[in-house]
């Protein structure tokens, strides 16, 4: 039985979680004393060893990216935390900065020592304003305290930290994408190469990072890459956020070694809401195929989630029990894909317009069987032709929805509409424990 | 810095690929699609345009790749491998955006039934939301969208949801309409805009399928560049108000042709229906204006058909123009001609002036005739002109071509440093404005301008400003020259660039209203070991000037002396009196003519006019015999660079070019100059003897004017859309000429209680113009800037001065657009 690993989410029980004080108290900015203390080529070694993987769902090695910097020339290098965490599902970033700032900004510190950059910016979602102050508080904090701002504790190293509240995009999460909207243009992704370890913000070097991989790295100087790589699995060491969210008894924030199974998290989670039976599940948000009860027992890891079809992603769990109609929920992501496509390429953007569409109608059981074959070509002909992964990730839930419930697809053909009354998957639905389905709504649009 | 090294093909680093199982070997750095297209191979593709940066957005041209592996311990190259993601799946690449590598190999839509599947998702994917409008659309049979949906894409669609849909078209400025629901999206036309024109006013907004182009209210899409949008546009998304609906790409017929519009040379197509042009295109001439033309030349082709069209011979009998026949105005010319040049002594001669609008063979007519004529005085500079700068020509220009190593566009694109003096490239040669912008995009190329105001066009090839009052020319080249304590630092650096090799300085025809400058650019040129070339504005002056057509007396001293009665007659080509007001401006010898004095001469000499259209000189002419406007006629134009431009009659209508008329005309007089066909008349140019190069001018620069109290110096130039008479008849292209404006200093502002918006008047004895005012950062004090001929402020006609000139200026009560001028000429 895997036991879960409060690090990063130690004490965001504390009242006062976001101060400084509080951080202080649990060994913040002991990690960046020593991190200054060493050379930064061992520190990018320390990452390296540590075998953290990119913790905002490609789950690329964070010291092998940093070590994609050229030598400095002189010039600015810059790192850029992604903190546009707009996946549907996935919500991990938003309370750790929310209850936790001091780790990140730690994080950025230690990690631009280690880069030779002078100068972070962290790029926030811009619909989370409570956030985006805490944050701007924090730093503020840090700044006072000698944290950040010039000759950090002793030092002589300098660094100014810039929070920058997006627009709101999900396409901004792409790094490239995230990169031009700092500039100030609109986000969408750049032709790569020139990768932004050469060519980044403003054309300079630039490490892009996620705010989870940023807030481990103080951990891993404090206790060692080797105390880090002990957890997790051969591919994934460490721990990670799991983010469970849906039709469980208690959905939250479940920090833990990677390689811990959806049955373990959901006993920690006390078991399905009701005590439904699960239906389907996301591992890492909206963008990664959808698994069932058949994939409980896969290990939470970069290659046992990936072995079995889908990607281990953000792990942000969404847990759908018996109750979903899993066409509507198909149907709501596509939804989203449609809007947030940047437009830029083709087959994303007129893609997904069409998906929509078609799922659109075949959720009030219009259409035939063919819409299904013709979905899963439309899908066949985004994935991999797409200039990003948007239009990659609004492919994964169609195709593996057809996959493992087309039956139910063609139920609703069947019906001439959806089977599902849409409130029995509510909380007050479950609550009082019976449909509220009323004639009226048989076969209505929503 | 030094010049771009000049690389061999041979020198150049090949990588070899196989695509489609065909080897290739291409420069390194090729895209794949422009690989594929050397053994002819062609990829579908949307937004990949050889003129525009790579951007990989329509998916069209998606190729299967496969990468060499790891090389063996013996070095031999490893086994190639797939391009995949997810791994087991083939990843299609794009190939516009992909450079070649040695040892790849590409399968294309020909060889990889993946990629043909891809290709095809794609296409049917571009027309989901695509109107399928081809049977009104204007790009319907020749629209790429069409032309390889047939070819790449599926038979019929499966999308059978709604499209999107907007209103349509929307004006995105007054010549370019925009039917959103047609655009794919492939951001052509905003990166032409961005990256080629240097002017961003239209961009992608919105997001999805909701993405379209758009603009931004308060920066107007007036760009003088904007037609290329419409031309490169890959479907019917852009189209030209003046086109729009007006033909079916099938109905026309396209002759290859050269703008008419100024001396950048651009090659042209010229399509016409039913003996009427319906519209011109910016044809491939990767020499001269790749495939880039201007709006001017684009749209600027209607004034033949705004109903002044001289359609008959006409004479003048008791102070009336009557309608002639052939013969008798022809007769009636020779008789005036013959009577001149056998007149006394102080009535002798015929001018001749040519204009500088005409051909090369029309100026070896004029030329040949003139010489006929016994008189030899010719000239084909209608604008301010000087013995300076005919000493100049002679020295510097004549005979200078690319074949004789003159400058050329290519030069420009790889100079080190461009120093510009008295140009404004885009108003004045858009094309050298183009290539100029390409040279600071790709090449770094320093640009360098004397001029009295910092201008957008200077900004967008990242020019230094070395800022100068007009008629200070001559003072600051020198001082580039030799680096004197008075020069700026911007001037020392100029001069340092200039020092680098593999620079060049262009100096534009204005100069020649400057004494002493040109002298001054031939001593900056020789000291500095910097090319040297001329860029006139006019499309004729350069052929005119390899054909003879300046001798003699000069333009201002004709009409100068014909006022007097020292000039018994004037030939006249397309002259616009106006023109050459001011056109003793740059004597040094003080040939000073005014508006009465170019009437007085034309009344009192006896005027033989060959025009298109009425025009000024007609109501004075004595004869008037019509002649074939542009697309009616073929000849030669040389461009700047010396480069021969010939060009087809695009429509076949009877009228007789200049050279054919003179022949006629020079029969008649018994004097035959053999230039009734045009193969003649190249014969004739051909056999012309090499004219001797004298020696360069040494004219001393003048002291420059000091204005007073309550004056200034005028700066002056033509905006590229303005007034001019060719560009009459093209409602949509003026609506994006840029507004009418006077432009002071800062220092000047305060000095005259002047802020942004403020109407002034800008006065001399002659008239006066009201203008609004923009205060200008960067300017010369004591300076005020107008546009020649823009609307509102006819300066030539109105004030009667050009450059250099001093002026009044005071604040006006209120902007009037309507100048005030004795005769009321607007």
């Amino acid at each position: 039985m895997t036991t879960l690993t409060p690090i990063l989410t130690k004490f965001w029980d504390h009242p006062q979680s976001w101060t400084l004080d509080t951080y202080e108290d649990n060994e913040g900015y002991q990690a960046l004393d020593r991190a200054l203390s060493l050379d930064p080529a061992e520190l990018v070694q320390m990452a390296k060893d540590s075998g953290l993987r990119g913790r905002g769902g490609a789950g690329f090695p964070t010291g092998m990216k940093w070590g994609f910097l050229p030598p400095p020339d002189g010039g600015p290098r810059y790192l850029v935390v992604n903190a546009d965490e707009s996946e549907p599902g996935t919500c991990k970033d938003t309370p750790l900065m929310m209850a936790a700032p001091h780790i990140l900004i730690e994080g950025i510190a230690i990690t631009s020592y280690a880069i030779g950059c002078n100068h972070a910016f962290i790029y926030i979602r811009g619909e989370i304003v409570h956030v985006y102050r805490r944050l701007l508080r924090a730093v503020e904090e840090a700044y006072a305290a000698g944290h950040l701002g010039k000759d950090i504790h002793g030092s002589g190293f300098d660094l100014d930290v810039t929070v920058h509240a997006g627009a709101g995009a999900y396409i901004c999460g792409e790094e490239t994408a995230l990169l031009d909207s700092l500039e100030g243009r609109r986000g969408q992704p750049r032709s790569k190469p020139p990768f932004p370890a050469v060519a980044g913000l403003y054309a300079r070097p630039t490490v892009v990072n996620n705010v989870e991989s940023i807030a481990s790295i103080p951990p891993i100087v404090l206790h060692g890459d080797e105390w880090f790589a002990d957890m997790g699995t051969e591919s994934s060491k460490g721990f990670g956020i799991f983010s469970l969210s849906g039709h469980v008894e208690k959905p939250g924030q479940y920090e833990a070694p990677l390689g811990i199974t959806m049955r373990e998290l959901l006993e920690m989670a006390g078991g399905m809401r009701g005590g439904k039976r699960i239906k389907f599940w996301t591992p890492g948000g909206s963008s990664t195929p959808l698994f069932t009860d058949e994939h409980l027992d896969i290990p939470l890891d970069f290659d046992a989630v990936a072995k079995a079809g889908s990607m281990l992603g953000t792990r942000a769990l969404q847990v759908f029990d018996e109750t979903v109609c899993v066409v509507r929920a198909v149907d709501r992501w596509t939804d989203f894909y449609k809007h947030e496509s940047c437009g830029k390429c083709t087959p994303c953007r007129e893609g997904t317009w069409w998906l929509k569409q078609i799922l659109g109608r075949l959720e009030h059981g219009q259409g035939d069987e063919e819409d299904l074959e013709k979905l899963l070509d439309i899908c066949d002909n985004i994935l991999g032709r797409s200039f990003c992964a948007l239009g990659d990730g609004a492919t994964s839930p169609i195709t593996s929805s057809i996959q493992y419930f087309r039956d139910e697809y063609l139920r609703h053909l069947e019906l001439g509409h959806c089977p599902f009354d849409p409130t029995d998957a509510t909380l007050f639905a479950s609550s009082n424990g019976s449909s509220s389905r009323t004639p009226a709504q048989e076969g209505a649009s929503l | 810095m030094t010049t771009a090294p000049e690389r061999s093909p041979a020198q150049t680093d090949l990588v070899t690929l196989t695509i489609d199982g065909v080897e290739v070997s291409v420069p390194k750095g090729t895209l794949i699609i422009r690989a594929a297209e050397e053994i002819g191979i062609e990829i579908p593709r949307f937004c990949d345009h050889p003129g525009l940066d790579p951007v990989g957005a329509c998916r069209q041209c998606l190729v299967e790749v496969w990468m060499p592996g790891p090389p063996g311990p013996d070095g031999t190259p490893g086994e190639a491998r797939q391009m995949q993601g997810p791994p087991g799946r083939m990843k299609p690449q794009a190939s516009c955006t992909m450079t070649v590598a040695p040892g790849m190999i590409v399968k294309t839509q020909l060889t990889s039934e993946a990629i043909d599947k891809a290709q095809q998702g794609v296409m049917e994917m571009l027309l989901v939301n695509h109107p399928l409008d081809c049977p009104v659309c204007d790009k319907g049979g020749e629209c790429p969208l069409q032309n390889q949906a047939m070819s790449h894409g599926r038979a019929t669609s499966r999308f059978e949801d709604v499209k999107r849909t907007y209103p349509k078209p929307i004006n995105i400025s007054s010549q370019v309409l925009l039917d959103r629901e047609r655009c794919v999206l492939c951001a052509r036309c905003t990166r032409f805009s961005e990256q080629v024109a240097g002017d961003p006013f239209i961009a992608l907004v919105e997001r999805g399928a909701l993405q379209q182009v758009g603009i931004y209210e308060e920066k107007p899409f007036e760009s003088y560049f904007s037609g290329n949008t419409v031309q490169i546009c890959p479907v019917g998304a852009l189209t030209g108000a003046a086109y729009r609906f007006r033909a079916r790409p099938f109905d026309l017929v396209s002759t290859s042709s050269v703008c008419e519009h100024c001396a950048s040379g651009c090659a042209q197509r010229t399509d016409h229906r039913r003996g009427q042009v319906m519209r011109r295109l910016a044809h491939y001439d990767p020499a001269v204006n790749e495939e880039w033309n201007c709006d001017k030349g684009r749209w600027a082709f209607t004034y033949p058909l705004v109903g002044d069209r001289l359609q008959f011979p006409m004479v003048r009998e008791n102070g009336v123009l009557r309608v002639a026949s052939w013969p008798e105005a022809l007769a009636a010319a020779a008789d005036g001609l013959a009577a001149a040049t056998a007149a006394g002594i102080d009535d002798t001669g015929v001018g001749v002036l040519v204009g500088g609008r005409v051909s090369m063979e029309d100026a070896y007519a004029y030329s040949a005739l003139s010489r006929a004529l016994g008189g030899a005085d010719i000239d084909f500079r209608a604008r301010p002109h000087s013995a300076e700068e005919a000493a100049f020509l002679a020295h510097a220009v004549r005979g200078v071509t690319p074949e004789t190593g003159g400058v050329t566009y290519a030069d420009l694109e790889s100079a080190s440093s461009v120093l510009l003096v008295g140009l404004e490239p885009e108003d004045e040669s858009p094309i050298v404005f183009l290539r100029l912008r390409k040279a600071f995009r790709k090449n770094k190329t320093g640009v360098y301008a004397v001029a009295p105001l910092p201008s957008r066009g200077l900004a967008k090839v990242g020019g230094t400003l070395l800022a100068s009052a007009p008629g200070t020319e001559a003072q600051v080249l020198d001082g580039i020259a030799r680096g004197s304590s008075r020069a700026t630092e911007s001037m020392t650096r100029a001069g340092e660039a200039l020092r680098e090799g593999g620079a060049v300085i262009l100096v534009g025809e204005r100069l020649a209203s400057v004494p002493g400058a040109l002298s001054a650019a031939v001593r900056l040129a020789e000291a500095t070991g910097a090319r040297l070339a001329w860029v006139p504005r006019r499309a004729g002056e350069r052929g005119a000037l390899e054909a003879g057509a300046i001798a003699g007396r000069s333009t201002a001293e004709m009409v100068r002396d014909a006022a007097v009665g020292r000039l018994g007659a004037l030939v006249v080509g397309g002259v616009d009196p106006y023109d050459i007001v001011s056109a003793g401006a740059g004597h040094a010898d003080g040939v000073t003519i005014d508006t009465e004095d170019v009437l007085e001469a034309m009344r009192r000499a006896f005027v033989v006019s060959l025009e298109v259209r009425e025009s000024a000189v007609t109501e004075l002419a004595d004869v008037v015999l019509p002649v074939a406007p542009h697309a009616e006629k073929a000849g030669t134009f040389l461009d700047w660079e010396g480069r021969a431009r010939p060009f087809e009659a695009a429509l076949d209508s009877g009228a007789m070019s200049d050279y054919r008329v003179l022949d006629m005309l020079a029969t008649e007089l018994g004097t035959p100059i053999g230039t009734r066909t045009l193969s003649g008349t190249r014969d004739r140019l051909v056999a012309e003897p090499e004219p001797t190069r004298p020696t360069a001018p040494t004219v001393e620069a003048g002291e420059p004017a000091e204005p007073g109290a309550g004056h200034v110096l005028l700066a002056t130039w033509h905006h590229l859309l303005d007034m001019g008479r060719m560009q009459d008849g093209e409602p949509f292209l003026a609506g994006t000429a840029p507004a009418t404006v006077a432009k002071v200093s800062p220092g000047t502002a305060e000095t005259f209680g002047l802020v942004d918006g403020d109407a002034v008047e800008v006065s001399t004895d002659s008239g006066s113009i009201v203008l609004p005012v923009v205060v200008t950062e960067g300017m010369v004090d004591h300076v005020v800037w107008m546009p020649t001929n823009s609307a509102g402020a006819p300066v030539r006609s109105a004030l009667g001065v050009d450059s250099g000139a001093v002026v009044g200026l005071r604040k006006a009560d209120l902007v009037a657009t309507v100048l005030t001028t004795e005769d009321g000429v607007a």
